[in-house]
């Protein structure tokens, strides 16, 4: 190991000090000489054919640059895993807020004004609002492993339960923008608030017919994505570009927050049916599983949502006869797309829920229910992946336990109910999570990412990686694993800002595959960079100075040397995309957690009282990030549980601001205790897995386990808001 | 219309309308894009400033509302390189995520502490709910402001 600790510490954010002082420049920070200010007219009705649409007699229009379908060079579609979305709708519509024609103005503010001057004529048509109704299928997958119907019938309990889950808005405080430009050469470069350049990259290729030398696209300090920017950007980057086509000048598109929410993509609703059988002893013998998400309008990341969820929604459990249904289906609704999770939230809410339903009814504890059936080293999933190492599920499941204090809690919150004259009911709730770490199956395979270190002759070495920083530490993180693997201080590694000239592709930022996939590629960039600077022979300079002379050595003539590292497939990793079986992750990472909450008796509000989780992250690169990481997951797993629902009528997003849709506040939010419980992965950097989405995973069945230990009360649907709980102890009581 | 005051020490003037956001005077006019915009409509806090030492939502100000007033904004308190005890604090702390947030985040906490805020962090999540963060949980923006309090006592 090299002298310097660089990895496990809690390293400083690299760009804190620019984004505390106020001079990290998002996109709307940029002033872009003779920018003009872009607006999107979108349709008002969810299903139906355009018939005409009529600019307003007497309007300034010579003041404006308007773009239409008919604008596109090249072809009208946003692509990505389809083609089926039209970048400007033309003849039809099929989701309320779909973009239809776009304008462009020097004074913002006029640019939205010249909307209310154009009128479209539809020609409405019925709407398919709710996923029950819907007949268009994107995508579907079946799962069988063992015996299930048999399994059924032999079982000595069964639980059924049906769970609906609502549409969820990632709400990154600085909402979509991007601003796109022609150079005087003919390169169109986009400038946005993303995380996947490369997607830009491949979507503005065909509408815009240019070769990849002719794109360009750069990341602006980003806001917060959570999924958000994951595929949206296509979007709002091309519309940019086709205004600044036709302007000829740089063209600016910034949503603000009503037109964010109602337009840009959510979290998958979901309706998630399960049977869940065991024996008396309490072991799992079979698991029969129904999933039904609502895709919205088009296809966008729908297949691979759909796949995710349905690969964890068995919950991390060992279970020898298993049955799962899922399909994703059309509605015209605004398509929903990733959010962190990436449809594990939805399936493992579910099945976390029938874990507490078995544990009532067989009047086992919960946590010795769970002690039980939980994966460990040598389990084998639905999917038949066997589990080899890195399997922390057991030791996060009893540092949460130990940590929380969970069965003393319990205890302590029976008395407090049984106590007359209390003004509110408490509980306590524990759940289990898995998230597996990379893209799923053959993705990364499909991907073959690359990331590279570079030295240059002035001796700067350089990260090259178009993995995104957006809040969650990539730039850090990077820093770190280069310095550790060469053994040298963090300050003298420079990590470059992701834009497609200048980095190769590291794959999209998602899929809590930055640090494991990313990361790896990086520590095999800079063994390929210490070798060649001298091996072992020399030891590789640990100084600005040396650095300078090895570069020298190095570059000869050339201005750097670049050591890029291609992903491969690890030995022993299988998927089978046909059969849908193999290890369909390299690794999962696991998180318990462990809540108490109360429940006023009058309001029906809901306080939690302490949190308490632990995680198998693997090694933790820098624990204060990693913890930040934690902590910002739980506080959007705690929204999702109590607070937060997308209301939609005909169509269209009713509650599209901060005022309806709320969010968790500080106040909302409990102080919180983190554990990390590593189980190290052989073949992650220094032994790390994944943690963006795994804290998302797990607060809400916690939560609704806690609610129903409070109340005696089952409530199946999310969030479970004051009113959802008033009404089910209003059914209890036969009111 | 003609309006002056002060911005961070210094007497600026505006012309145009007097119904202009003061969030777009401080980012369009003088170019002082530290503050952000989250919602337009004061619910989420990115925008805040302190108008005469109080924070308030720049988006929520009509610009003839502070003539003759004193304006705060994030670029007041320190520079990257030289950052504000309260920015340390975040940076140690793990404060900062995104970054869309922290400008009206700090303004808020300024606020709070140059009123002679102590570290009690029920008092701190009193007074910053009004200031929405995605990324955090709070937890660590939370300490941040114990921390800076911590310290600005011992050295007051």
């Amino acid at each position: 190991m090299p002298r310097v600790a660089i990895v496990g510490r809690s390293a400083r954010r690299r760009e804190g000090p620019e984004k505390l002082s106020g001079a990290a420049r998002y996109v709307d920070d940029y002033e872009l000489p003779g920018c003009l200010f872009g607006a999107t007219l979108r349709s008002t009705i969810p299903c139906g054919r355009i018939r005409g649409i009529v600019f307003e007699p007497g309007f300034p229009w010579r003041e404006y640059a308007v773009a239409t379908a008919e604008d596109i060079p090249g072809a009208n579609h946003v692509a990505l895993i389809e083609t089926d979305q039209p970048l400007l709708a033309k003849d039809r519509v099929r989701h309320a807020m779909e973009p239809i024609l776009l304008v462009a103005h020097p004074v913002r503010a006029k640019a939205y004004a010249a909307l209310e001057h154009i009128r479209v004529d539809y020609e409405e048509e019925r709407a398919v609002l709710s996923p029950e109704e819907s007949t268009k299928v994107f995508k579907s997958f079946f799962i069988e492993r063992g015996e299930v119907d048999a399994a059924l019938a032999r079982a000595d309990v069964i639980v059924e339960g049906e769970y609906r889950l609502p549409h969820q808005e990632q709400a990154y405080i600085e909402t979509n923008g991007a601003a796109a430009w022609f150079e005087p050469d003919g390169t169109l470069v986009a400038l946005g608030s993303l995380q996947c350049p490369y997607y830009v990259q491949k979507a503005l290729q065909p509408i815009f017919a240019l070769p990849e030398t002719k794109l360009r696209v750069i990341q602006a300090v980003t806001g917060g994505g959570f999924g958000g920017k994951e595929e949206y950007p296509n979007v709002i980057c091309a519309h940019a570009a086709l205004l600044a086509r036709k302007a000829g000048r740089p063209v600016k598109i910034i949503y603000d927050r009503g037109e964010d929410m109602a337009a840009t993509t959510k979290r998958h609703p979901a309706v998630i049916r399960h049977r869940t059988a065991a024996n008396r002893g309490g072991r799992l013998v079979a698991q029969d599983v129904e999933i039904l998400m609502d895709g919205g309008a088009y296809v966008t990341l729908s297949p691979v949502v759909l796949s995710r969820g349905t690969l964890h929604a068995t919950g991390p459990y060992d279970c020898p006869n298993v049955r799962i249904r899922s399909r994703v289906v059309a509605t015209n609704t605004p398509p929903n797309g990733a959010f962190r999770g990436f449809g594990a939230p939805q399936t493992l809410f579910a099945a976390e829920m029938q874990m507490e339903r078995l544990a009532e009814r067989l009047g086992i504890d919960p946590l010795a229910l769970r002690r039980r059936n939980v994966v460990r080293p040598g389990s084998t999933l639905p999917v038949g992946q066997t589990l080899r190492e890195s399997v922390g599920a057991a030791r996060v499941l009893e540092a949460c336990a130990r940590r929380s204090g969970y069965r003393r809690r319990a205890r302590a919150c029976a008395r407090w109910n049984r106590a007359r004259g209390r003004p509110s009911w408490r509980g306590v709730g524990l759940a289990l999570v898995h998230h597996g770490a990379g893209f799923t199956g053959s993705g990364e395979v499909y991907l073959g990412s690359r990331a590279a270190v570079s030295l240059t002759r002035e001796g700067e070495l350089r990260v090259l990686a178009a993995s995104t920083e957006m809040g969650q530490g990539t730039t850090t993180l990077f820093g770190q694993i280069v310095a550790q693997t060469l053994g040298i201080p963090a300050e003298l590694v420079r990590v470059e800002t992701p834009d497609t000239t200048r980095v190769p592709n590291s794959g999209p930022t998602v899929a809590s595959r930055t640090c494991m996939m990313v990361g790896r590629l990086l520590r095999e960039a800079a063994f390929e960079l210490k070798a060649a600077v001298g091996g072992r022979a020399r030891p590789f300079p640990t100084t600005r100075a040396g650095l300078r002379a090895a570069a020298r050595r190095l570059c000869g003539r050339a201005q750097e040397r670049r050591f890029e590292a291609v992903y491969r497939k690890p030995e022993g990793v299988a998927w089978d995309d046909a059969a849908y079986r193999g290890d369909a992750y390299e690794a999962y990472s696991f998180a318990a957690m462990a809540v108490e909450l109360e429940v006023d008796k009058t309001t029906c509000e809901v306080t939690v009282r302490d949190l308490t989780l632990a995680a198998d992250i693997g090694t933790v690169i820098n624990p204060l990030l990693a913890e930040g990481q934690v902590m910002g997951g739980v506080a959007q797993g705690l929204g999702y549980a109590l607070l937060e629902s997308a209301v939609y009528e005909n169509g269209v997003m009713k509650n599209a601001r901060f005022t309806d849709y709320t969010i968790p506040t500080t106040l909302d939010t409990p102080r919180m205790q983190v554990a990390f419980v590593p189980s190290p992965y052989s073949l992650g950097p220094f032994g790390a897995k994944g943690v963006g989405e795994l804290p998302m995973d797990v607060p809400a069945p916690a939560v609704a386990a806690a609610i129903h230990d409070a109340l005696g009360l089952w409530i199946p649907d999310l969030p479970v808001t004051p009113e959802r709980i008033a009404a089910a102890l209003a059914r209890r009581s036969g009111a | 219309m003609r309006i002056a005051f002060t911005v961070n020490g210094r007497r600026r003037s505006f012309s145009g309308p007097g119904m202009t956001r003061l969030l777009d005077v401080l980012r369009e006019d003088f170019g002082l894009v530290g503050t952000k915009e989250g919602c337009g409509e004061g619910e989420c806090g990115a925008c805040t400033v302190l108008l005469d030492g109080a924070a308030v939502t720049s988006c929520l100000i009509p610009v003839a509302q502070v003539r003759g007033r004193r304006v705060a904004t994030v670029e007041s308190l320190g520079r990257p390189e030289r950052l504000h005890p309260l920015q340390e604090a975040f940076l140690v702390e793990g404060g900062a995520q995104c970054g869309i947030c922290t400008p009206g985040m700090l303004m808020t906490a300024s606020a709070y502490l140059r009123a002679g805020g102590r570290s009690d962090a029920a008092r701190i999540r009193r007074e910053l709910a009004g200031n929405l963060c995605r990324c955090t949980g709070y937890e660590h923006i939370v300490r941040a402001v114990q921390r800076a309090a911590r310290r600005s006592r011992g050295r007051g």
